[in-house]
């Protein structure tokens, strides 16, 4: 083992039906490393990652831990958890239903008897160390995601692990949160815990990050230093190609400067039962436009209440001139409206039906109940699509939940780009997804509005918006604050409308 | 390379398919009765008392036995898949629809000379009454929300006591003969009525299955309601949907029920039977948690049941032990069924087949 | 907020649904609560009820209170809130005849007095004041003597039980198995049908298609051997009076009685349900304070033969 490691993986090997998904990787993690393990979608870290936490069993090769003679054999998250490997999955595997400090200490053997009171005290102890806004006797389910976030953090540093893997840990956090985070990490560090962070966020590998090991297609493409790896380089290994400048895809599809169309939506005091204030927008046609603000101010909300998702309570809406009712999606679907849902596992994919019957799900219920495609047509639209968006599957009948985060993202908007929609919803389709499909979105997005449909496009990475949208409304605490176009559209100018600065309404 | 066009039909597709489970489960009894003795699966044609032609033997008892758990099983694999529940009021909602068609039938006198109204009108009645049953369990549990067990809880205590209501706690009998050919044998054909009954009614839901989506819709409310809905479903009217055509399904098994013994038994017609549609949903492997299913796969589940009672009924199996008998071996295909299990299975194969291949 | 409230009906509708009409007790009215088994179980059970229903009520000086079950747990849980309730004689045919004794002791020492009717149970004889019973053995003893002076060369019996453990099927089934072990008795199949018509047919359907002979069908109640009668019509083997197979049945429904006149079946037990007015008898002599004759009374039981029945016969004793 090389000297100062923790985790070393030589020569891993991990198939499953159809696809490869790790061929001959190493990987090394040092004591009191920041180490970046990163790749496009499909490039093999989860799989990597759930191979060092026993829940996958390598085909082939071997894991060696400090400490430990010989090659060590991990066949369960338990066997890790013994080992000293402790991870924070992308989604919150906690329970919400217990408490902060039952998750705490939930399957860490403590025998049969439970001191609630030291249980709770320690728990206490630990999230005000931490600085984490909770307390030990508070249901998981009642604080913030991002809070639950930190919770599940604090379990894994809590065991006092020796390898600590953190999987999209940032991705509901906001940048507050990420500090607090990254100090937690910088900690650790200092202890002398190696830790593995994956992520997609490119700017936060940059700024805490001591090392980076790239993946793609399943094989190992380079471990790096940081200061000798500039982005662009980072990126280009990535892809494995150089990367347009994104700065000129807008200008490709030339200018989406649709000011002189007319309305394809319009809504007036419209507001839905999830808690926004009454509200009014519009759209013309061809237009992409963005909404913006901090977590939590009510984005998502806003464009749910145009499709109809959440309960309707009053406001007028026009499509294309004419008014019409959209009190549930069927209504909005039927004029013409499509929406893709900020939280795809829950509100988007239906886990065991295949590529394919996701895929022609929208378009179906618009055909209506008594008319089914056929089989063959049903194959014949998946091939369309799989092929038009490069979708990576092992066939068109996998269950969709065997995909890998950005494909299931693929798929969905496959759903909605067949059933051809006006105008098109697409809330945080970028985020969990690698590098090159986020560009292809936002490609798609302005090849969409060129061709004259209409597109809002919510993303929590500003610089995506500004390079797609022709305006932005602005919101902060559930309301809209402002609305942005033309030359302010800058980092800057945004921030302070969110912050309270002049408001342009 | 993703391979987008139809997949090859194999032979190893069919063993990972659900519907491996029952045929299994049938493979075993099948062998099982070889071993003791191969002439329990004589079929003969003989002559009833009336003077027509019959077919007899233990096949015969088991296709027509099996029918109404098959043809529930229909409606409670639908109601399991879209709403992750069962539905525990099957009994006492049959013997309400029995009930309905007898009154129909009797009119005023329990024990008529002839029937007051044409057969057709009978089971009309029973089908909008076993209808409205359904309809009560849909809109608790798809519209308040309730789990289903416990929604259904309500009709299956009450049940019975509406059915005996129905007919002044009286037990009509039917006289006329007519009225048994449902449960019986029609006079010129050999096989029984229960039988072809069941196998109208698996075409027509096969036929309603391909022809509509509600194969698709209702899996779909089942795996993810949330995503269902924003995609343009109704899963309230989806559940509501499921639990009516149980109704209809139980309606038809009321009347055949009634029609065996030409009268009705309230407390003792269908009982237990929700437990056995249940099982026969679980035996053909679909999960009793709702999601995708496998029509085929429960109807089969539903004979397989049917096919373990006669079995043990021939081996003379001790009333007493008779329920124990029954659960040792539904235990062992439960968990036969099971994921792990299967996985398990299916690890082998692979290991086997790649040794081959690297064998070759 | 709407689910609890929803949750609140349907616990009051279970509740009402399951448990009988609340009476107040009136002062001046000997207050009795009554346990049985389900009404609808048999043709007997509902006429037993009605008897019981006419008999006890304000007009003959009765406050009472009905509960039914079919379950023996669901039975003591009742006669538990009866002693609680206070009522003054607790009337009960059981379920089942094990487990009683503990609840018979609280009614005891509440001062409650116990009488059994149409079924015994396994408890001590001083734990309860009377019993108006069917001797269910004797039930059993009755149809197996009619049976053996049918002077067979061989008997083959299919043997169709009730219910395991209910006391009816106990004493109907000692008389069979003690009659099997002389040497010309040979039990084909000894099965129960849990008194399910539909059971019964696939028993006897089961004994045709495995091609054993047997000539005598012995079911605990009509309702089965109504089934057993089916599976034989479907195979065209011929019973009754001059059939080859014998048809026996308990209970004797009218319907059953009128089966046997017609020559379909040969027997047919009675199992008396008329046990009102014995009870009613017993209670006015221990309210006037005098002793009763006996403690326990067997009802008169006699088992019809179609050779023998006369249309009187069904109309008087078909329930």
């Amino acid at each position: 083992m090389k000297e100062h490691a923790v985790l070393e993986m030589k020569n891993i090997h991990k198939s499953f039906p159809g696809v490869r998904a790790l061929q001959a990787v190493d990987f090394c993690l040092c004591e009191g490393e920041i180490h970046a393990l990163m790749g496009e979608n499909g490039a093999g870290k989860s799989t990597l990652i759930k191979v060092i936490t026993g829940v996958y069993e390598k085909d082939e090769g071997e894991v060696y831990l400090a400490g430990h003679q010989g090659p060590v054999a991990i066949h369960s998250p338990q066997d890790a958890q013994r080992l000293g490997i402790s991870t924070v999955y992308q989604e919150i595997t906690l329970c919400p239903n217990l408490s902060v400090a039952e998750n705490m200490f939930i399957g860490r053997g403590q025998g049969a008897g439970l001191n609630w009171k030291k249980m709770n005290a320690d728990t206490d102890r630990i999230l005000q160390s931490l600085d984490i806004p909770a307390k030990a006797a508070q249901q998981l389910g009642s604080c913030s995601l991002a809070v639950q976030q930190m919770i599940a953090i604090a379990r894994a540093v809590d065991m006092e692990c020796k390898v600590l893997i953190l999987d999209e840990p940032t991705s509901s956090l906001d940048e507050q949160e990420v500090q607090k985070l990254f100090r937690l990490m910088r900690d650790l560090k200092q202890k002398g815990v190696g830790i593995i962070f994956v992520t997609h966020f490119l700017d936060q590998v940059y700024e805490v990050c001591d090392k980076i090991t790239v993946l793609r297609d399943g094989k190992l493409v380079g471990e790096y230093a940081i200061k000798d790896l500039p982005r662009v380089q980072l990126v280009a290994k990535m892809l494995g190609k150089e990367m347009d400048d994104l700065s000129d895809i807008k200008g490709e599809n030339g200018s989406s400067d649709a000011s002189s169309a007319e309305n394809v939506y319009e809504a007036e005091g419209l507001q839905s039962n999830a808690g926004i204030k009454p509200f009014n927008f519009h759209i013309r046609k061809g237009e992409v436009n963005g909404f913006t603000g901090l977590l939590g101010s009510g984005r998502s909300e806003c464009v749910r209440a145009i499709f109809g998702a959440d309960r309707v309570l009053r406001g007028k809406v026009k499509k294309n001139g004419k008014e019409v009712k959209i009190h549930k999606p069927i209504d909005a679907m039927k004029n013409g409206i499509a929406y893709l849902p900020e939280d795809r596992k829950r509100d988007g994919i239906i886990g065991d039906l295949s590529v394919r019957e996701n895929i022609i799900l929208a378009l179906q219920n618009l055909k209506g109940f008594f008319k089914p495609f056929s089989k063959a047509q049903t194959y014949r639209f998946a091939e369309e699509y799989i092929r038009l968006l490069d979708i990576k599957t092992a066939s068109a009948d996998t269950p969709i939940k065997s995909l890998s985060g950005g494909n299931q993202q693929k798929v969905i908007v496959a759903r909605w780009l067949l059933a051809n929609p006006d105008y098109l919803i697409l809330d945080e389709p970028t985020r969990g997804i690698d590098v090159g499909t986020k560009v292809d979105i936002q490609k798609l997005v302005l090849k969409l509005a060129s061709e004259g449909k209409s597109v809002t496009f919510i993303s929590s990475e500003t610089d995506e918006m500004l390079r797609t949208c022709s305006r932005l409304v602005v919101m902060r605490d559930r309301q809209v604050v402002g609305e942005l176009s033309g030359e302010d559209l800058t980092q800057n100018k945004i921030m302070s409308t969110i912050a309270g600065g002049e408001a342009k309404s | 390379m993703t391979n987008t066009s139809k997949k090859q039909f194999q032979i190893s597709d069919l063993f990972r398919s659900q519907l491996m489970i029952p045929v299994i489960a049938i493979l075993i009894l099948t062998i099982f009765n070889l071993i003791i003795g191969p002439s329990f699966f004589n079929i003969r044609l003989d002559h009833n008392n009336l003077g027509n032609a019959v077919l007899s033997g233990n096949l015969i008892t088991i296709l027509d036995n099996g029918s109404e758990l098959a043809i529930l099983a229909i409606g409670m694999t639908l109601v399991t898949a879209a709403s992750g529940g069962q539905d525990i009021s099957v009994g006492a909602t049959i013997a309400i629809a029995g009930s309905a068609i007898l009154k129909i039938l009797c009119g005023s006198d329990p024990h008529p000379e002839t029937m007051q109204a044409p057969i057709i009108a009978a089971f009309f009645v029973g089908v909008i009454a076993a209808m409205l049953c359904g309809a009560f369990n849909g809109i608790l549990v798809a519209y308040f929300r309730i789990q289903p067990m416990v929604a259904t809880l309500i009709l299956f205590t009450a049940g019975r006591s509406i059915a005996a209501w129905i007919n002044n706690n009286e037990l009509p009998i039917i006289k006329d003969a007519e009225f048994g050919y449902f449960g019986g044998f029609i006079p010129g054909i050999a096989v029984p009525t229960p039988f072809l009954i069941a196998v109208v009614c698996v075409a027509i839901i096969f036929l309603v299955m391909k022809f509509t989506n509600l194969g698709l819709y209702t899996q779909s409310v089942g795996i993810n309601e949330n995503a269902a809905r924003l995609i343009g479903l109704n899963p309230v009217l989806i559940k509501f949907l499921t639990f009516v055509i149980l109704g209809v399904c139980v309606a038809v098994c009321g009347l055949i029920k009634v029609s065996r013994i030409s009268s009705i038994n309230y407390s003792v017609i269908a009982k237990d039977i929700e437990m056995d549609a249940i099982l026969a949903v679980a035996l053909g492997g679909n999960a009793l948690s709702g999601g995708k299913f496998n029509m085929a796969a429960s109807i089969l589940g539903a004979y397989v049941i049917q096919y373990l009672t006669t079995t043990l009924y021939r081996m003379k199996v001790p009333a007493d032990a008779l329920p124990a008998y029954k659960a040792v071996v539904v235990i062992v295909l439960v968990v036969l069924s099971a994921p792990t299990v299967r996985e398990f299975f299916s690890k082998m194969g692979r290991k086997t087949r790649s040794s081959r291949r690297e064998a070759a | 907020m709407n689910k609890k409230v929803l949750a609140t009906l349907m616990s009051a509708a279970v509740l009402a649904a399951c448990s009988t009409v609340m009476v107040n007790a009136e002062d001046g009215l000997i207050k009795v609560g009554i346990i049985n088994n389900d009404p609808n179980e048999s043709g007997y059970r509902t006429a037993n009820d009605a008897d019981l229903q006419k008999m006890f009520c304000e007009e003959n000086g009765y406050d009472a209170e009905f509960a039914y079950s079919l379950k023996n747990d669901e039975q003591i849980a009742a006669a538990q809130k009866f002693i609680q309730d206070e009522v003054d004689y607790l009337l009960l045919s059981a379920a089942d005849t094990a487990g009683w004794e503990g609840v018979l002791q609280d009614a005891q020492d509440a001062g409650v007095s116990v009488i059994l009717f149409d079924r015994t149970i396994d408890a001590p004889e001083d734990l309860y004041v009377a019993s108006i019973v069917s001797d269910m053995a004797l039930e059993g003893t009755t149809a197996i003597d009619w049976l053996s002076s049918q002077g067979l060369d061989e008997y083959n019996i299919i043997h169709i039980q009730g219910v395991m453990g209910s006391a009816a099927q106990q004493g109907r089934t000692a008389a069979v198995d003690s009659f099997a072990e002389e040497e010309n008795v040979n039990i084909v199949t000894q099965q129960t049908a849990e008194w399910n018509a539909e059971k019964a047919q696939q028993i006897v359907q089961s004994v045709i298609d495995s091609g054993e002979s047997f000539n005598v069908i012995y079911a605990e109640n009509d309702d089965m051997a109504k089934g057993a009668v089916a599976a034989l019509d479907k195979a065209n083997i011929s019973h009754g009076v001059d059939g080859d197979v014998i048809v026996m049945g308990f209970d004797c429904n009218k319907w059953a009685l009128e089966e046997l006149l017609a020559g379909n079946w040969n027997y047919d037990g009675q199992c008396n349900p008329f046990q009102a007015s014995y009870i009613d008898e017993i209670i006015k002599k221990l309210e006037a304070g005098e002793e009763i004759d006996e403690k326990v009374v067997i009802m008169e039981e006699k088992g019809f033969d179609a050779t023998q029945i006369t249309q009187e016969d069904v109309d008087t004793y078909g329930i």
